[in-house]
């Protein structure tokens, strides 16, 4: 598995080839508090880097997902739909959103390092 | 008066701040206080609560003290509970009004003495009950104090509440009962003297969760160990510390109404089902009586709970519209996906044309309208003990 990729909107991006599999870290997890219902996009649907393509509610708050690449979704995570618990048990493994085949990465994604440090700069904001 | 620090200071912390930091709690800001949201799953201190206890600090809490030969009197015409009439060592919900009868915060007065009373506000009206209650006053013979920054307040809510203090070392009736007698016999809404390791303490049977338990006010030097204690005994029993995000689906479930979204300022205390809390003999004036005896207008919103399917909860904001209807009839004060029910409970201002029991309605959930149904309050409620 290559090293994940960040965005500033607390996703991480495994790529596999033209593959971008996709979910939210550990951070941003426990900053919505117990995920209680995700609504995700259909397979098939087009997205655009940047936009809104789904939410996850938790008790307390709503969180948006935003597509981190430009693409088509060609599968989503079906066990949220009963076992949205998962985002938070695992966010990076089992708690996966979305698998996007994309055209291009964006570069303005984060490595492993420059997400901690974008982290750390918003903790002491 | 206490000082109070201007509005964009750094919130208040907790006397049991550290203790918090230590067992790794996430905090919020909540009415100006650093408080403890959620220690881990928010879900799981919910369902602890319910199966067994939460431990809460609350100390972010308002008190006020009233004392002397007229403090009962003074608090017949600055609430509109009839505090001359409760008796030593009883408690009445009561609510502070403003002329015209809007509220200006809902309130606990504990009648500890014949002439001592405690007044329990919330957090962010500290101000202006403060306020409220020192004009109220006037030369009445009796003396007003703020004793917020001088109490630690800390709840432990659960079906094992009781269990738990009872099996608590150094906590001791002040009048030498056996303490497992002395919580037993405490009826709800009542509140007797103890203390724990030498510190006063006054225990209550109050909450915020819908279950059984005890608020226990303490100084603020001696909460630490007293949290500690607690904690200690409790863990073999299932209590769990809890944050106030559970606080508030607890207390949404058990349909009691949070100041600043049931119970505002522009609505009269009918209009959220409480017009209760102006006893039906109670003589004396009080402010906001004529307001509070006409009764809002015919047509002024009230309070409803809205029950709906799947998993997508209303929030706080959102409208409420007829079936099929365009404008809003009414506004969701709070809501959320019941932990203990599975399904989204909401309560609501509503029009009174639509507030009837088992009425279909729409709430707008960020652009699609989901469909809900008026259901009576309280969404849950305990199962009813058998000792």
């Amino acid at each position: 598995m290559a090293e994940l990729k960040y965005t500033t909107e607390h996703e991480w991006i495994d790529v596999d080839g033209d593959i971008a599999t996709v979910g939210i870290t550990r951070y941003a997890a426990d900053a919505l508090g117990d995920v209680v219902y995700v609504d995700l996009p259909t397979v098939g649907a087009v997205v655009t880097a940047g936009r809104a393509v789904g939410e996850l509610e938790s008790t307390k708050t709503v969180g948006e997902l935003f597509a981190p690449v430009d693409g088509e979704v060609v599968e989503v995570n079906e066990a949220l739909a009963t076992s949205p618990e998962l985002v938070n048990a695992a966010p990076f493994d089992a708690g996966w959103l979305i698998r996007v085949r994309f055209d291009a990465l964006p570069d303005d994604l984060l490595d492993e390092g420059g997400y901690a440090a974008f982290i750390a700069g918003q903790a002491g904001a | 008066m206490t000082e109070q620090p201007p509005p964009d200071a750094e919130p208040r912390r907790s006397p049991l701040h550290e203790a918090h930091v230590a067992l790794g709690a996430q905090f919020t800001d909540f009415g100006g206080w650093l408080m403890p949201l959620r220690y881990g799953s928010e879900l799981a201190e919910h369902h602890a609560v319910r199966s067994a206890a939460g431990l809460f600090d609350i100390s972010h809490m308002a008190e006020f003290e009233a004392t002397g030969p007229e403090a009962g009197a003074f608090l017949d015409a600055a609430v509109t509970a009839q505090a001359s009439a409760i008796p030593v060592g009883r408690a009445r919900y009561a609510m502070l009004l403003a002329p015209d009868g809007g509220i200006l915060d809902d309130l606990i007065v504990y009648r500890l003495e014949p002439e001592a009373f405690l007044v329990v506000a919330n957090a962010a009206n500290r101000e202006i009950v403060a306020a409220a209650l020192a004009e109220r006053l006037g030369d009445r013979r009796a003396m007003l104090r703020d004793a917020t920054d001088a109490t630690a307040l800390i709840a432990v809510q659960g079906p094992r509440a009781e269990a738990i203090l009872a099996a608590l070392p150094g906590l001791a009736a002040a009048d030498g009962t056996p303490i497992g007698e002395a919580l037993h016999a405490l009826a709800y809404y009542a509140a007797t003297p103890a203390a724990f390791d030498g510190a006063r303490l006054l225990v209550a049977r109050t909450g915020y969760t819908g279950e059984d338990g005890f608020e226990l006010f303490v100084e603020p030097a001696a909460a630490p160990a007293l949290w500690d204690a607690l904690l200690a005994a409790g863990a073999p029993l299932g209590l769990v510390p809890a944050g106030l995000a559970a606080r508030d689906t607890l207390r949404l479930e058990a349909g009691m109404p949070l100041y600043g979204h049931e119970l505002s300022r522009g609505a009269l205390p009918a209009q959220a089902g409480l017009g209760r809390v102006v006893p039906a003999g109670k003589d004396a004036d009080f402010v906001g009586r004529d307001a509070v005896l006409a009764g809002p207008p015919a047509d002024a919103p009230v309070l409803v709970g809205l029950a709906a399917e799947g998993r997508r909860a209303a929030r706080a904001g959102y409208q409420v519209l007829e079936v099929g209807g365009s404008e809003p009839s009414g506004v969701v004060t709070s809501g959320a996906l019941s932990p203990t029910l599975g399904h989204p409970i909401a309560m609501a201002l509503l029009d009174p044309a639509l507030a009837a029991l088992g009425t279909e309605v729409e709430i707008d959930v960020r652009g699609t309208r989901l469909p809900a149904r008026v259901v009576a309050l309280p969404f849950y409620r305990r199962p009813v003990a058998t000792d």
